[in-house]
Order: structure tokens, then sequence, then C-alpha cells
């Protein structure tokens, strides 16, 4: 393990917290504030960790996917498109609605993927342009299909969207009910308790992410897939001398991610908000791609980052909530633009290699010729 | 014999390549337990057989037997099923992979979904005391000097229980001693009855080792003969098709004074780590300084400093008394400097260029190649022209992309380039010859030969320590970037220097 990176990991998210609870603690108990950031850490973290496991898996198989942003935008746009279509054309309940639309979502991104890999792989098109293309592609798509069914004249819906079934539901996971014995009568004790279950609270895609890091992880370093994954990563002639298929274990890899890419699209229709809207998924599928760069390629590494990231949506979120304590010579951090620089900042930060350098796979990038 | 024993039989094989005819009707067999030497040039068709055999290529006709049986191979899980394996020129090794993984990599061995490394760990231990190989399956594969790595890739056929096992130019990468090894491990597993095709363009080797040796040329088989009922100079003519020369004619040198000084030098790469450590050595007029080693002892880097490609960190480098340290190439060029680079199609040609643009790189901003800013298309091309005839360069017309070339009239348009200009005082070549056919071989050598006669200083780098004992006036040996001897080539032994390159301790002389 690379404990310099991780370090460096930690230093950032407890400066950030520090920040907040320096601020708020005149308003709320340093516990309280903690907790709630870090719930907001990891849900905000969840479709970035998802985009940036896609793109360890594309590019440990050795192709270079920019194209998370338009899988996760296309992923977000029919994954919500199916939901109400079950909902309201099919006449589905909301429950089976909501699941049949995170299943459109990962379809809508493994099909992206499919594109991806046909032109990067098939035609050994330029993997960045490919790339672009998707996410090109995805604006377009989503940006029309949303007009032309939603609104103005003659659309499907007749110029209104309609009702939605809602979002996936949290799951409660009962600290609070197993531990209050320990707590006894002391209130106060109870009090935290309800706060630390809250960091546990989550919802679906928040809690899977989590497990498909340490999942992937595992399948990555520790599995026969994996270690084919990775051989056609480094060095796929390699791999084709001692029987590997490699063009078929690029395929998949990138397919898997595609559907990895789809599941972080259904985040933002299915898990966070029942709504739409042109670009929603506004460049979090390039902050993933930093995340699994400075994740060095690696899950833990990856979800380590987009964890970074997530502190400094929360730093900002808790920011607007305890505006009017901000002490006058920290004013700089009422402003919102300011404190919503901080990811883009730290991604250029992290880019450039002074945490040291991370080493993408050797043949990342590079089409297969026999 | 009799046809029992033979293990692998390949009849009638053809393959056609778009322009070329690989393999022409080559027959090919090989009996337990020999070392079948199959030799030729570089294009000669050995490694399209092989790779045919091994199943990276499809055999547009032709048949392929093991143990008498025809076995049709569409792709290397075919061969390895019947037994072979290869030893690919370039390693076909992961270097991020521990030693086990990469043995085992495409034949896992997995407990409930994970892999198994300790069972993996435990085979190669054993395959490794079974034929001294010694390899640690924990190891790092990029941590692996290159004669290890070769051994893991050996230890990777076995582990696939390989009867045949290939092995391609094997030699080429190692220092005379790992040779030596490696020949030992060669006849402990034919000794086990494991069969070898030995594919090499070195004669010496061949007839050291072989039971037989299959020569091939353009395609075609041309004899295969026991090594007792032939000799070196019969075996190259075989290979190219005509007499050859084999030791290079040279008068005894008549140095001046120096015209290249290296002092103290400090190279680092591009990791950041000291590639050279303080390296100082003067190469004088008329004479030809040969760097020996093990390729990736800092030849490269060196080569690079000198020629104004890399930062030096510290240390001077001069040339006729100019300090010419971290100048610019084109400084250095015109300051008498010609560069033969070690990679000729990236660092050497524009492969994308025609070969008269090519030849005129080093000059096209000066006149009579460009005026006021305006290249002058007739003087290129009446340049080209020249240099095509003066340097017997193969080509259909000089606006050929060089891409085009064959590799050996790559080297041509290089070697015409740089030794034609006219102030030349210090001729630079990084492995001038790798890779190429003898015909080509012997032409550069000799136009080597002649800068030098004419009084110019030559610095030659290369692996092949033939070459170098060959053209070299004085020897200087590298190892992990400093110089550990220098030695005139009337004293100096193949033995001895290869002792000096493995990093055997240096008394000092």
């Amino acid at each position: 393990m690379d404990w310099k990176r991780f370090g460096f990991i930690a230093l950032i998210i407890i400066v950030l917290f520090g920040t907040v609870v320096m601020i708020g603690q005149v308003k709320q108990p340093p516990i309280l504030i903690i907790t709630s950031m870090l719930a907001t850490t990891i849900a905000v973290a969840t479709p970035l960790t998802l985009g940036a496991l896609s793109g360890v898996y594309c590019e440990r198989a050795g192709v270079v996917n920019i194209g998370i942003e338009g899988m996760m935008l296309t992923a977000a746009f029919f994954g919500w498109l199916g939901a109400i279509y079950m909902f309201n054309v099919f006449g589905r309940d909301a429950g089976l609605s909501i699941a049949l639309g995170v299943f459109f979502a990962i379809l809508s991104g493994l099909l992206m993927a499919l594109l991806h890999a046909v032109l990067s792989i098939t035609f050994k098109v330029d993997q960045i342009i490919g790339g672009t293309v998707i996410n090109i592609l995805a604006v377009g798509l989503t940006g029309f299909l949303n007009r032309q069914l939603f609104f103005g004249k003659g659309s499907v819906f007749g110029g209104s969207v309609p009702g939605s079934p809602g979002v996936l539901p949290t799951i409660h996971i009962p600290l609070t009910e197993i531990f209050t014995p320990i707590c006894g009568a002391s209130a106060s004790c109870l009090q935290n308790l309800i706060a630390i279950n809250r960091v546990f609270d989550q919802k679906p895609i928040a809690i899977s992410a989590i497990l498909l890091v340490f999942f992937s992880h595992y399948v990555l370093f520790n599995t026969r897939w994996g270690l084919r994954t990775r051989a056609v990563g480094e060095h796929p002639k390699a791999a084709d001398t001692v029987g590997i298929n490699v063009v078929k274990m690029r395929y998949l890899n990138v397919l898997i991610g595609g559907m990895f890419a789809g599941l972080a699209g259904a985040y933002f229709t299915i898990e966070s908000v029942p709504s739409f809207e042109p670009l929603l998924t506004n460049g979090r599928g390039f902050i993933s791609l930093a995340a699994m760069i400075f994740g060095n390629w690696t899950p833990i590494g990856a979800w380590a980052a987009s964890l970074v990231f997530g502190a400094s949506q929360a730093l900002l979120i808790n920011m607007q909530i305890f505006r009017d304590v901000i002490p006058p010579q920290w004013s700089f951090l009422q402003e919102s633009y300011i404190v919503g620089l901080t990811p883009y900042i730290l991604t250029m930060f992290i880019l450039t290699g002074i945490i040291g350098k991370t080493t993408p796979p050797a043949a990342d990038g590079v089409p297969y010729e026999k | 014999m009799t046809e029992a024993n033979i293990v692998l039989e390949a009849k009638n094989i053809t393959k056609q390549f778009p322009g070329v005819l690989a393999n022409d009707r080559v027959n090919f067999d090989l009996r337990k337990g020999e070392i079948h030497a199959l030799l030729g040039e570089n294009g000669a068709g050995k490694s399209t057989l092989m790779n045919l055999i091994y199943g990276l290529h499809l055999p547009d006709k032709g048949e392929i037997f093991v143990n008498g049986k025809p076995i049709e191979i569409k792709s290397p899980n075919d061969s390895i099923a019947a037994g072979i394996g290869m030893v690919h020129q370039h390693f076909m090794l992961i270097p991020v992979f521990t030693v086990a993984e990469n043995v085992m990599l495409g034949d896992e061995v997995t407990k409930r979904g994970s892999l198994d490394r300790a069972t993996v760990a435990a085979k190669i231990n054993e395959i490794s005391k079974q034929y001294g190989l010694d390899v640690d399956p924990n190891a790092l594969v990029g941590d692996l000097p290159v004669g290890l790595q070769q051994r893991v890739e050996i230890v990777k056929t076995l582990y696939r229980n390989a009867e045949i096992v290939i092995l391609d130019e094997p030699t080429a990468v190692l220092t005379p001693q790992e040779a030596e090894d490696l020949f030992r491990i060669m006849h402990d597993l034919t000794a086990r009855g494991v069969s070898i095709i030995f594919i090499t363009h070195k004669l010496k080797e061949v007839l050291a080792v072989a039971d037989r040796i299959t020569v091939m040329r353009a395609g075609h088989v041309v004899n295969t003969v026991p090594p007792s009922e032939t000799n070196e100079a019969q075996l190259a003519n075989m290979m190219v098709g005509r007499q050859v020369i084999l030791t290079v004619e040279k008068k005894d040198h008549q140095a001046s004074g120096d015209i290249l000084k290296v002092e103290n030098l400090f190279v680092r790469d591009q990791r950041g780590l000291e590639t050279i450590h303080n390296v100082s050595f003067t190469v004088r007029g008329g004479e030809i300084l040969g760097i020996a080693g093990v390729q990736g002892n800092g030849q490269t880097e060196l080569s690079e400093a000198i020629t104004g490609l890399r930062a030096v960190q510290s240390g001077k480098v001069l040339i006729d008394e100019q300090d010419l340290t971290d100048k610019s190439p084109r400084f250095m060029t015109a300051a008498g400097l010609a560069h033969i680079p070690e990679d000729r199609q990236r660092h050497g040609l524009v492969l994308s260029y025609s070969v008269a643009d090519n030849m005129a790189l080093c000059d096209y901003y000066r006149p009579p190649f460009s005026n006021r800013g305006v290249i002058q298309q007739k003087a290129l091309d009446e340049n080209a022209r020249n240099l095509i005839s003066a340097f017997d360069v193969r080509t259909p017309s000089p606006f050929v992309n060089a891409g085009k070339l064959s590799g050996g009239n790559q080297q041509k348009v290089i070697v015409a380039r740089e030794l034609s200009r006219e102030n030349v005082k210090l001729v630079i070549a990084n492995q001038p010859t790798r890779g190429l056919d003898v015909g080509s071989i012997e032409y550069i050598h000799s136009e080597i030969i002649k800068m030098r006669d004419r009084g110019v200083a030559v610095l030659l780098i290369s692996a092949e320590l033939d070459e170098i004992m060959a053209l070299s006036d004085r020897i200087v040996v590298m190892y992990r970037g400093q110089i550990v001897a220098t030695v005139e080539t009337k004293q100096a032994t193949r033995e001895q220097l290869g002792l000096w390159m493995a990093g055997a301790h240096v008394e000092t002389a």
C-alpha cells in the first residue's frame, strides 16, 4: 500500500472536516457536524466512486475511458425515463418502477460502453477520440430526447413531466437499537449513537458502491479474471502468447466498466433527486477519472480519492448551513463559488504528481495489433 | 534415428505476408532430446516458421505433426496443449507481476475462486530445483536481471509441461557467461527428454551447442547439417547465399590527438535515477573506441548525454577542445558530430518523410538546401541521388517514404546522411548494425572503418561483443553506469570482457 497517498487523503479530509467543526461548533456539537459531514461525504462520493471503478476496469484492461461522463449522463437519463415509463405508461408500482429504472440505467451504460469497445478495440480508433464521441453523443442524445419527450409542441408527454415514482429508500442499519443498552440512561450517549447511526444509514447505490470497491479490489488482485485483466492491460502480447483472448478480455472489461458508469448515472436520478436536466452530471465523470488516477488505478485508492471530493462537497454544503457564523476574517468561505472550487483545485493539485507519481497500466490506450 | 524419434515435424509450410513469401514449402523436423538450431538472417523466415508452429499465425499451406500425429494449431492454446513452449526474443513477461503470477498466467491455479499462489510457487520451486534454474517465485519480474527473466520464461514453458521448447534468439541479451549458463540449462533439459529448437544468427553458438543445424534463407530451407560436418564459413555462405568475409579487414590505426573528451560525467535517466556515475574517457582521431556492455548498463544515457539529447547532471563533454556540454544537437552537429542513433526508426529517421528529406535532416536549414527559409527541392533531390548511389541505398526512388525501406537500407540512409557531411570529426555509432542482414553489416562496418582511416574519432557502442572486438582499437567496458575496464583490443579476450560485462571484480590495471 501506498502510505504517502493515503496519508495525504486522510490529511485533506481532516482539514476539510476540521474547518467546518471550527466554524460550526458555536451552533452544533462537533460530533453532530462530523457525522453529518461523513454521511454527506459518503453519499456524494457514490457516483465518483462508481465512475472511478468504471475507469479502473477499462484501463486495467488497457482501454482508456474518458467517456465515463457521457456514460453516466446517458444512464441518468434512461434510468429516469425508464422509471417514469414503467410508472406512468405501464402502470407498475413505484418500487418496481424504480428498480427497473436502475436496470435501464445499467443497460444504457453498457450500451454506451459497447460503442466505446467497438470503436476502440475492434476499429482501433484513438481511444481519447472514442471517449469524446461518447461524451458528445450523450449530451446530444439526452438533451434531444429530454426536449422531444417532455417539452414543446407534440411531445409524447404533452409538455409536462409526469409524476416520478420517487427515489430509492434509505436503508436503516439498526445500530441505535442494538447499542442502546450500552448507553443506559445517558441521554447524550444516546444522542451520539443516533448521530453515528446516521453515517451508516445510506441508500442502496451508495452502499453497493462501497461493497463493489472491496469486491473489485479482490477480483482485480486475487482472481484469475483480475490477473488476466491486468495482463492484457500491461502487456497484451504476453497474454496472447499464453492463450488469453486479448480482444475478449478487453471487451468484457469495458462492458463491465459501462455497467458501473450506468449505476453511477442511476445515483443522480433514481437515488438522489427524481428529476433530469441536461448536463446533469456536470463533470463528475471527469472527476471520477481524476480519482482513478490519484488512486493509482486501484479500487480502494480510487474510493479514497473519491472521498476527498465528497468531503469537499460536504464542506460546500456545510458552509452554507453555517454561513451566518463564519468569522469575518474567513469571510471568503461565504462565497460558495470559492468553496465550490475546492474539488477542482484539489484535482489539479493531485494530478501534478506532487503526492507521488502514479503509474498507469503499461498498455493503457494502446490498441492491440497481433 | 528412426521415425518414432521425431517429436515435431512441419511439412511443406507456406506462408504469404503482403509482399513477402515468408515461408516457401518449408520442411523441418525435431527429434526427441536434441537441440536443433535454426540459423538464418533477419527476415529469412525463422521466426515466421516458429510463430506458425506456436500458433501466433496460421499457415496458408502445410501440415504440422506432433509425435507423428497431424495437429491443427490455431492459437497458442493448441500448441501449449500439444506440449510446445516458446521463449520469445522479446520476453513475454509482465514486469509488475511476480514470477509466480507470470508463470501461472493463462493456466492459473485457483482455490475457491482465489489465485492459489502458494501451490504455484511450490511447483516453480520444484521445476527450478530439477533443472537448476534458481528462480524466486515471489520476486517481481521487473526487478530481475535479464538472464533471470529468461529463466522465468523457460520455467513458464516447463510449468505447462512443454516437451518441445522453442528458444528465439535467446543469447541476444546475455553476456557470454550468461550464455554459457543457458547452454548448460539447455543440455539439462535435453538430458531429461525435452527437445529444443534454438533460433539464432550467431554461428559460434550454433556450432557449440546444436545437434543439428538447419539454415534458412529468404523463406526456404537451404540445408540441414550436423555441426561436425560444417564450419563457420560454410554456414555463413548458406545463410547469405554468397561468400562472406567474416573478419573485418583493417589496417593498424594511426591515432592523432584527442577529439572527444568526456570528463567526470554524471547523468540521470527519466526516472531521476543516476545511470552514469563519474565516467571519463577520451577518443582520439583515427581511433575506434568500443563501449562493451550488456544492454541497459547506461550506454543509452551515455550516448544521449554526449549527443546533446539528455541533460548532463555534472561533468563535461569536449569535442576538439570545445566545451559542448549540454549544447543542443544542432550545435553539436555543426561542431562536427555525426550520430548514428540506437533506434533507427524512432530517432534516426522520420519514417513518414521521403528518403530525400531524411537525407537532409541535419542541414535542411542551411544553403544549398534552404534559401531564406524556403526549402530548395532541387538541391535536396540532387543530394539524395548522390548519396543513394554513393552509399548503395536500395530504394525505388528518392521520394519513397523511409518507412517503406528494409532495416538495412534505412540504416544506410542514416549512415549516408551522417557520414557524408564535410566537417565530421567524431562519429557516435550506437548499435549501428542491430537487426541487419550480413550484407548491410559488412557495408556499415567498412564505412565506419573508412571514417577512422580518414582520421575521424569513432565511438562505437554495441551489445554484440563480436562487433566490438572486430572494429575497435580500444575497448572500455560499462557496467551499471561505470567504466569498469579499459583495454587495448589486441590484449583483450572474450572471456575477460565477458567477466567485466557481468561486473566481476576489476583489478586496477
